[in-house]
C-alpha cells in the first residue's frame, strides 16, 4: 500500500515548521511517524503536505531541572525506555515507554508523536494523565503549557491548534516514598493497549497512602485519571480489600468500547485486575 | 486538489556501498530499496508495519522499513539482509538459522535476521523471554517461534565464541567497501 502523493516538507526551525502549517492548510506534523505512516498507506489519512520535525535540532533531550523530567517532544520511546535518568526519577514513565509497539517502532517513535496522535489506546497519553504531565507547546504568537488533564479531548483529537507544535513534555520526578508501575494488557505482541494502567502511589512517614494517582489506557474516547479510585486510597492505610475497592472505582469510570480487542465488559473487569495489580506493584516498589 | 509531488535524489549507503537513487516524498523505504536500488533481500509482508519481514539497521537501529519515506534516510546507513554475508561465507546469524531450521516458507526471514542481528548487539547473551521479546516486531506464521528462538541463541552463542565477528562491524565493513553509485534509471 502506498500513500497518496503528498509534499514533504523539512523544516530547520520551529518557526519555519509553524509558517509552513500556517501556510500549507492541508499539513500534518511528521514526527516518528509510527502511527501516521500506516493511516496514510491505508489511505485514512491523506494530507497533502507533511512537516517533518526530524531536522530540527534540539528537540530531542532528556534533562533534570527543579524537580522534573525535561522530554524533548522527539525523543523516541526507546531513548526514554532505556534512559536511566528516567527509570531513576520516574518508574512509571520509563515502563510505560518499555511498553510501546515493538523494538523497531520504539525506535522510530516519538514521545511527542504519540501524545499528539491521542490514540485513546496509547500507552503514554494514559501515563501523562497520570503524571501530571506539562506538555510545552509553541505557536505562531506564543509558547504555552497544556495541562495532560486538559489535552485529550476525544478519540485522535487534543487542544493543540493547527499550526502550534508540542516541543517537551515535562513529568514531576515521583517523590520520596513513592512507586511507580504501568501494566499493560494487550493481544500479544506490538499491540495498543486492550487496558492499561498508569499508577504512582507515594506513601507518608507512618506508611499510608499519601498520594496515588492512576491513568487508564484503552477504556474511553480520552485517556482517563481514575479519580475516585484515588480518592479511595488516599490517606489509608492500603489493604487488599481498598485496593480491590479502588479498582472497582477505575472500573466505574471507564467508559470502553467493545472492538477487536475485547467486549467493553471484559475491559471493564480487566480495569478491576490491572488496577489492582498495578497499585500492588507500585507499593513494592517504593 | 491535487499535488504532483515530484522525485528527488536520494544518496545513501546500504551494506557500505554508496547508493543514489530517485524517490516520490511518498516512496516508502521499503520500496526504493527494493524497486531503485535493487536490493530485494528485504521483504514487504503487510501494509501496517505489524510484520517486521522489511526490518533493516538504519544509522544502527533497527527500524521497519515500510514505516519510513525513502527521503527520510537521506544521508543515512543502513544495513539489509543482503549485508550480513561476506561472499559465500553467511553470517553465524545466518549460519544458525540454517542449522536450527529457524524458517519454514522463508518470507519473514531477513526480518528476523536483522531483528536479530540488532538483538544480539544491545544483549549478546539473551535469555529465551529476551529473545522473544526482542523478536515481538517480527511475525512468522509458519515456525511457531520454536527454532527461530533456537537459532538466536546458537547465534548469541556462535558470535560469542567469534569475538570478530562483534557490534564493531558494521562501521568495519564500511570503512572497507569501495563506494559505487548505481546509475539511476
Amino acid at each position: 500500500m502506498i500513500p497518496r502523493p503528498f509534499e514533504l516538507h523539512s523544516p530547520d526551525t520551529i518557526s519555519e515548521a509553524i509558517s509552513l502549517l500556517k501556510s500549507k492548510k492541508d499539513s500534518k506534523i511528521l514526527a516518528g511517524g509510527q502511527s501516521l505512516v500506516p493511516l496514510m498507506k491505508l489511505r485514512l489519512v491523506s494530507p497533502a503536505n507533511l512537516v517533518d520535525l526530524r531536522r530540527i535540532p534540539g528537540l530531542s533531550y532528556i534533562k533534570e531541572a527543579k524537580g522534573h523530567l525535561l522530554i524533548g517532544s522527539m525523543t523516541t520511546h526507546n531513548e526514554v525506555a532505556t534512559s536511566s535518568l528516567v527509570n531513576k526519577k520516574c518508574m512509571t514513565l520509563s515502563e510505560t515507554a518499555s511498553q510501546i509497539g515493538d523494538q523497531q517502532v520504539r525506535n522510530r517513535g516519538t514521545i511527542g508523536g504519540t501524545i499528539c496522535h491521542a490514540d485513546p489506546a496509547g500507552d503514554i497519553p494514559a501515563a501523562a494523565v497520570a503524571l501530571d504531565a506539562e506538555l510545552k507547546v509553541a505557536g505562531p504568537r506564543r509558547r504555552r503549557v497544556i495541562k495532560a488533564k486538559d489535552f485529550f479531548e476525544d478519540i485522535l483529537t487534543t487542544s493543540l491548534r493547527r499550526e502550534e507544535i508540542l516541543t517537551e513534555v515535562k513529568v514531576p520526578v515521583l517523590p520520596p516514598k513513592s512507586g511507580g508501575a504501568y501494566l499493560k494488557l494487550g493481544r500479544g505482541a506490538s499491540d495498543l493497549a486492550t487496558v492499561g494502567v498508569a499508577a504512582v502511589i507515594t506513601l507518608d512517614k507512618a506508611g499510608a497512602c499519601k498520594d496515588a494517582r492512576l491513568g487508564l489506557a484503552g477504556v474511553g474516547s480520552t485517556p482517563i485519571r481514575a479519580t475516585r479510585a484515588e480518592d479511595v486510597l488516599k490517606g489509608q492505610k492500603l489493604s487488599d480489600g481498598l485496593v480491590a475497592e479502588a479498582g472497582e472505582k477505575a472500573s466505574e469510570m471507564s467508559n470502553p468500547s467493545s472492538d477487536i480487542r475485547g467486549s467493553a465488559e471484559y475491559k471493564r473487569e480487566m480495569v478491576k485486575v490491572y488496577v489492582r495489580r498495578a497499585i500492588g506493584q507500585s507499593l513494592r516498589r517504593i | 486538489m491535487v499535488f504532483l509531488s515530484s522525485p528527488r535524489q536520494i544518496d545513501l549507503t546500504v551494506n557500505g556501498q554508496k547508493y543514489s537513487g530517485r524517490a516520490e516524498p511518498r516512496t516508502l523505504l521499503s520500496y526504493f530499496l527494493r524497486d531503485e536500488l535493487g536490493l530485494t533481500g528485504t521483504h514487504i509482508g503487510c501494509i501496517v508495519g505489524k510484520c517486521g519481514a522489511c526490518t533493516v539497521i538504519l544509522n544502527g537501529k533497527a527500524v521497519k522499513s515500510c514505516l519510513l519515506f525513502a527521503s527520510q534516510a537521506e544521508g543515512s546507513e543502513i544495513l539489509t539482509v543482503e549485508g550480513l554475508a561476506k561472499g559465500s561465507q553467511l553470517h553465524p546469524i545466518q549460519e544458525a538459522f540454517w542449522e536450527h531450521h529457524g524458517l519454514q516458507c522463508g518470507y519473514c526471514t531477513p526480518g528476523m535476521l536483522m531483528a536479530t542481528y540488532d538483538l544480539l548487539k544491545r544483549n549478546p547473551n539473551p535469555s529465551e523471554a529476551e529473545i522473544r521479546e526482542g523478536i515481538t516486531g517480527n511475525l512468522c506464521m509458519c515456525t511457531g517461534y520454536v527454532n527461530i528462538v533456537k537459532a538466536v541463541k546458537a547465534a548469541a552463542e556462535k558470535m560469542a565464541s567469534s569475538p570478530k565477528i562483534g557490534s564493531g562491524e558494521l562501521t568495519r565493513r564500511a570503512g572497507k567497501r569501495k563506494s559505487a553509485s548505481r546509475p539511476s534509471s
